[in-house]
């Protein structure tokens, strides 16, 4: 489904990704852990388009699509989906109206018609319940003043809406509350299926209790220096990073 | 240049649509200003004496002003000679029909979406248009049911030759001859406009609607328009406008007086899209405009609302007197600047009654490298007992490169009066912008949907055929040309 190859990106004269190779085959769940500043969100926002960052090497094919000649409009038609870091505030755009806009564009972009606004107040009210979400939220502003939590459950929202081939999840369980963190985690489960991938950017081994990966990576200085089961992350959890540094720096 | 500021450029940095010129014959007064050229467009408009005398009164005032300078707007000074202060598309013969219009002037209203064939077919939705092009009215629709109610909706010509008593009664009374350097010159050559008398009791049965166009090179605009609403009356009123591609800056002065009397209500809407020059600024109309609206009887409201997408520069305050008792004053704005544009616009309200309320909302957006500033004056007089204002304005900042003011100015002269200002300021830049494209929407759509909602409160108070226009008017002045 998803192919990376030698990627490499920088942003202003500095190298961030220095050839990164990831493959995430349909159905499969990847962890992605490393410390801050590893380039981790950079990934992710390469991935999903961001031309901040410009790519200087390797390639990134999409269900054989080459995506990295795409729009970031583009790869979300094609079914990317990125659950932002650091949400963004949209001013005087309710939630409601946004994804409606958001789902419509993607539907056209895919030869369908756009959903009527009662069958849309349908499909809002079930993936609502889906992440147990208050439906005031929606009428207000984009994660205007929402709390930090409420704008990963609002990601949520938004991805269950949307319904991804691909979801990129940055750190969406920082800054939750253990409630919501199972709440999240449920509502990626369910969303799991054979045709369906995740890629799961986190710190902590917690969230891969309840969603439980099938690969585990560790990026680490711009690439991805080690790889394994979902038993890596716990590990991780206990020796940290620094090993893997004396490790890696020895294949070198 | 950052990827920021390139891409809030490509987003923002649309050239102007409607630029083109009707080429009808014009029948056009020497350049210059003199008593001379007065007495030529009294003259040629056949209007009563009152007022020429009252004209030349205007104009020896206006020798004895001079020209305002505001702290935030910068232009090159205007040579109030080499302008023509009279212009008119050469009659021919009075028109009956659409048939009989000029079809140079149909395919021009056509280009602006607005032909009057369209309006006529507008089922259940009836709008009178009295189309002004330069200075002189060529058509008037709907007149038969207006005239059936008592109503009079006519050009300003037609008023002063029909109705010099309710001209003579009411023109000057809330806009002085000089009140301004503006107004003043606007008094002595105010070639054309609307006016429109609302007898008592009667609800208006339609909004009435004028398109303004400058057509002719070098042509000052000084319309002069005059709404009465009597005893107990209703009346909508919309103006909107959009000039062709000038390569010289083209002064608009107008005059807008309205006057409600007691229960009476007067919703005075604007869409404005002036040619605003090129992406330096060159060949924008200059707009200084002064609109007054003065709620005479208790009871009365007056409610302005304006969408403001264009001209190079805009000095515009629409005010409200609320002189009688428990009278209202709304102002209702959506102001644009784009490029190298600077406004410096808001609102007047002078609380003079007992029980006096006004409400103002104000929506800045900020593009390019232009300017804009709301100025708001809310002033509470001795005797308005328990006046209540309350005043929001809100900035939108499209990048890094332009600037946004507001200044609210508030005078008390009665301690139980209440005054509230609330203010925001948001900035769409690129991550707002990246994060909708991630959400499947490209970013012309995004910057659409994003203005549309910041402005929604406004909108929703311009009657719904306006509203979808001027939503047209903000993404074509906001949004990149697509493809
Ligand atoms: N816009 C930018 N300008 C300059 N440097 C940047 C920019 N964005 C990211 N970087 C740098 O790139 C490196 C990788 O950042 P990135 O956000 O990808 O790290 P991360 O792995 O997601 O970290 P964290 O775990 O803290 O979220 C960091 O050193 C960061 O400072
Ligand atoms: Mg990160």
């Amino acid at each position: 489904m998803l192919k990376i190859e030698g990627l490499k990106a920088r942003i202003e004269e500095k190298e961030i990704l220095k050839g990164v190779n990831l493959e995430v085959k349909p159905g499969e769940v990847h962890a992605i852990m490393g410390p801050n500043g590893s380039g981790k969100s950079t990934l992710a926002s390469v991935l999903a388009g961001k031309d901040t960052f410009e790519v200087t090497g390797g390639t990134v094919t999409f269900n054989g699509k080459d995506m990295l000649g795409m729009e970031p409009e583009e790869r979300a038609h094609e079914g990317i989906f990125l659950a932002f870091q650091y949400p963004v505030e949209i001013p005087g755009v309710n939630t409601a109206n946004f994804l409606k806009t958001a789902l419509n564009e993607k539907r056209e972009a895919n030869g369908q018609d756009p959903l009527s606004a009662a069958d849309f107040l349908k499909l809002m009210k079930e993936k609502m319940e889906l992440v147990e979400m208050d439906k005031a939220f929606i009428n207000r502003a984009l994660n205007e003043g929402f709390s930090g939590g409420e704008k990963k459950r609002n990601e949520m929202l938004q991805m269950a809406v949307l319904e991804p081939t691909l979801g990129i999840l940055d750190e969406t369980d920082s800054g939750l509350d253990i409630d919501a963190l199972k709440i999240v985690a449920n509502a990626v489960n369910k969303m799991r299926n054979a045709n369906r991938s995740f890629v799961v950017i986190t710190h902590y081994q917690r969230l891969l209790d309840y969603i439980v990966p099938d690969v585990v990576h560790v990026l680490q200085g711009g690439k991805i220096v080690k790889s394994g089961g979902k038993e890596l992350a716990l590990e991780l959890e206990e020796k940290g990073y620094d090993w893997l540094k004396k490790s890696s720096e020895l294949t070198v | 240049m950052s990827d920021e500021q390139q891409l809030i450029e490509e987003v923002t940095g649309q050239e102007y649509k409607y630029g083109f010129v009707t080429d009808i014959e014009q029948e056009t007064a020497p350049k210059g200003l003199s008593e001379d050229i007065i007495c030529f467009i009294s003259e040629k408009k056949k209007e009563p004496a009152f007022m020429l005398e009252w004209r030349l009164k205007a104009y020896r005032k206006w020798l004895t002003m001079e020209e305002p300078t505001w702290a935030k707007v910068n232009y090159k000074p205007v040579d109030y000679q080499s302008l023509h202060y009279y212009a008119a598309p050469k009659p021919k013969k009075e028109l009956e029909s659409l048939d009989e219009v000029d079809p140079e002037l149909l395919k021009t209203f056509e280009k602006l979406g607005i032909s009057l064939e369209e309006q006529k077919r507008l089922s259940g939705v009836k709008v009178a248009v009295d189309a002004v092009i330069d200075s002189v009215s060529v058509k008037t629709t709907f007149q038969e049911e207006l005239k059936s109610k008592g109503i009079i909706f006519c050009s300003m010509s037609e008023a002063v030759q029909n109705h010099p008593e309710l001209v003579e009664k009411y023109i000057g009374t809330v806009v002085p001859v000089g009140d301004n350097y503006f107004s003043a010159l606007n008094s002595a050559v105010f070639s054309d406009g609307s006016f429109c008398y609302i007898p008592k009791g009667v609800r208006c049965p339609m909004e009435l609607s004028t398109y303004f166009r400058i057509n002719a090179a070098n042509t000052g605009q000084f319309e002069r328009t005059l709404v009465i609403a009597d005893e107990g009356s209703y009346v909508s009123y919309l103006e909107g406008c959009t000039a062709p591609m000038r390569d010289e800056n083209q002064l608009h002065a107008a005059v807008v007086e309205l006057i409600a009397h007691e229960d009476a209500e007067i919703k005075y809407s604007t869409v404005q899209n002036w040619y605003p020059g090129d992406k330096d600024g060159k060949g924008g109309i200059y707009n200084f405009v002064t609109k007054r609206g003065i709620c005479a009887g208790d009871r009365s409201k007056i409610s302005w609302t304006q969408v403001e997408t264009g001209s190079a520069i805009t000095w515009k305050y629409p005010s409200c007197i609320l002189k009688g008792n428990n009278s209202i004053g709304e102002f209702y704005s959506v102001a644009v600047t784009n490029n190298k544009q600077q406004a410096d616009t808001g609102t007047k309200m002078i609380h003079v009654g007992e029980n006096t309320r006004s409400r103002i909302v104000s929506k800045g957006i900020s593009a390019g490298k232009s300017d804009n500033s709301y100025r708001g004056l809310v002033k509470i007089m001795k005797r308005a007992k328990n006046a209540r204002n309350f005043s929001q304005c809100d900035s939108l900042l499209m990048g890094d490169r332009c600037g946004a003011h507001t200044f609210p100015y508030i005078e008390s002269d009665n301690s139980t009066g209440r005054v509230e200002h609330e203010a925001t300021t948001s900035k769409i830049d690129e991550d707002i912008l990246f994060y909708c494209q991630q959400r499947g929407i490209p970013e012309e759509k995004a910057v659409e949907m994003i203005v549309n909602g910041y402005c929604k409160e406004v909108l929703n108070k311009l009657p719904m055929e306006f509203a979808v226009e001027a939503q047209k008017l903000l993404a074509i002045s906001l949004e990149g040309s697509v493809g």
